[in-house]
């Protein structure tokens, strides 16, 4: 799970980086997408590498969602919450909400099927057409909030489950793993708000 | 004060249990929360009614022996104390108390707030133990232990075993007991002969009696009236992983049996 957990980051990480190159425009992130294309083994390598890593990630949830119901089958009347965060409370609805972005994210962008007018080549116009429509931006936003509070938890608790509890490099990991899900939201919630503001304009507005 | 209480009442093991609505009349701010019970007993007995049962013995947080949840906090709401050093002084006149046992499947009920804890004596009798030599005592100070490993075991030594980390648990994990015992070994030189087996063990017998599975909530620390850290849980997650590829091959419980 933390093994899944970490290698699912570090995707989430290269993913940001090459989709934040929109804001260079669209030659910039065109022909990044072309290069990454250009070269098969390394674009299905990665693919099915995710897929085998999100795929894993879901069977271990669920094998310990299982063992934890076992654990405890009746609930307490009242039960008080105290040290546990938001975001580590609801990883079980803030994960498979992601897997359905994810599902809706590669039909919209990567297949197209649900984009409005998709292009093979031109990656800009698809994100600024694709962001253009406000609900699917919502629909963006609410995802990228909820993959955020899912790696604040995640990010420090893989630390702890892989054994590294530090007394003076835990309090900065949770920090790190706080700045994290604000500034991956940030990030990610750029280029939809960007595209419906219109800061990031249309291909052809730009000739 | 007067306070009102709901308090989980079962027969026994078998039976099912109902929450049971009681008025606690006159209480003194100085009594403890068990001395408040046992006036509330007291009338019970009186009436010619079941007393409720809760654990108890030495009354001055030690023996680990007392623990339920108050309004859903192991312990009551006060940190770093168990519920026999619990004084009535933290409640407000007019409270209602809702009173239930730790709930877990390694915890079945016994009586009331009564829970066997037998899981945690056979969690401690596979692995955590060491094994010495008997024969005259061993000189004083004759192994050195650095001062900072000394600090550690001790803090996970203050572990008294009451189950609060269970019972406060979303997911009703053992880590945090198992991890402090592991800790209180590991960290010293007498404990590193077994250190590995030790890991393996104690961890594999926390699946075996369905103690959940840790998700590094944190929930357990906030509970403990010992105030033991989770970091004790990521040295266990550390010393369990090393043993496993130590003995990776050789079965879940290191195998030498
Ligand atoms: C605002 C946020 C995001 C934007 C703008 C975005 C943009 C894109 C684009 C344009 C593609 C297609 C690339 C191409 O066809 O060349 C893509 C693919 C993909 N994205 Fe995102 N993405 C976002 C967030 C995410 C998140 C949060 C995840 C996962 C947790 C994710 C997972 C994926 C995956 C798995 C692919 C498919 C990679 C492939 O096999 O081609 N994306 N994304
Ligand atoms: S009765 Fe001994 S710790 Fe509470």
């Amino acid at each position: 799970m933390a093994a899944t957990g970490a290698a699912l980051y570090l995707f989430v990480t290269i993913h940001l980086l090459g989709n934040l190159q929109v804001f260079l425009g669209p030659e910039a992130i065109n022909s990044y997408a072309a290069k990454l294309k250009s070269v098969p083994e390394i674009v299905w390598g990665a693919r099915l590498g995710l897929l085998a890593t999100v795929g894993l990630h879901i069977l271990t949830t669920i094998q310990l969602m299982r063992i934890n119901a076992k654990a405890r089958p009746t609930a307490y009347t009242k039960k008080a919450n105290s040290a546990s965060t938001v975001a580590s409370r609801t990883m079980y609805l803030s994960g498979p909400t992601i897997a359905a972005f994810i599902v809706y994210h590669l039909l919209h962008l990567t297949v197209g099927s649900a984009h409005p007018q998709y292009s093979e080549t031109d990656v800009y116009s698809n994100i600024v057409f694709g962001f253009r429509v406000w609900w699917v931006s919502a629909a963006y936003l609410i995802a990228m909030g909820l993959l955020c509070t899912h790696l604040r938890h995640g990010v420090q608790s893989m630390f702890q489950s892989l054994g590294f509890n530090h007394p003076l490099q835990t309090p900065r990991i949770k920090k790190f793993a706080n700045a994290v899900g604000i500034l991956y939201f940030t990030g990610f919630a750029s280029m939809p708000l960007a595209a419906l503001t219109g800061f990031l304009p249309p291909f052809f507005e730009r000739l | 004060m007067n306070l009102t209480l709901h308090v989980w009442r079962q027969a026994n093991a078998a039976a099912p249990g109902r929450m049971v609505r009681y008025d606690a009349r006159d209480v003194s701010e100085d009594m403890s929360f068990l001395e408040m019970l046992d006036v509330v007993n007291e009338k019970l007995i009186g009436e010619g009614k079941e007393p409720i049962a809760f654990e108890h013995d030495c009354r001055e947080g030690i023996c680990g022996s007392c623990g339920f949840m108050i309004n859903g906090a192991a312990h009551g709401p006060q940190k770093g104390t168990t519920i026999c050093q619990l004084h009535m002084r933290y409640f407000k006149d007019g409270e209602e108390l809702y009173l239930e046992p730790w709930r877990a499947t390694a915890f079945p009920v016994l009586k009331d707030l009564v829970v066997d804890r037998g899981a945690f004596d056979r969690i401690i009798a596979a692995g955590g133990f060491v094994s010495v030599r008997t024969g005259s005592a061993p000189d004083g100070n004759a192994i050195p232990v650095p001062k900072e490993a000394a600090d550690t075991a001790m803090d996970a030594a203050a572990c008294i075993g009451c189950g609060a980390c269970v019972a406060a648990c979303p997911n009703a994990a053992a880590a945090l007991f198992t991890g402090a015992k592991i800790s209180h070994l590991g960290m010293l030189p007498q404990g590193q002969a077994e250190r590995s087996r030790r890991a393996l063990r104690m961890v594999e017998q926390l699946t075996l009696e369905q103690f959940g599975s840790c998700t590094n909530i944190g929930e357990c620390e906030a509970a403990c009236p010992k105030q033991i850290p989770i970091e004790m849980i990521a040295r266990m997650n550390r010393d369990h992983l090393k043993a496993a590829w130590q003995f990776r091959g050789a079965g879940k419980s290191g195998g030498g049996e």
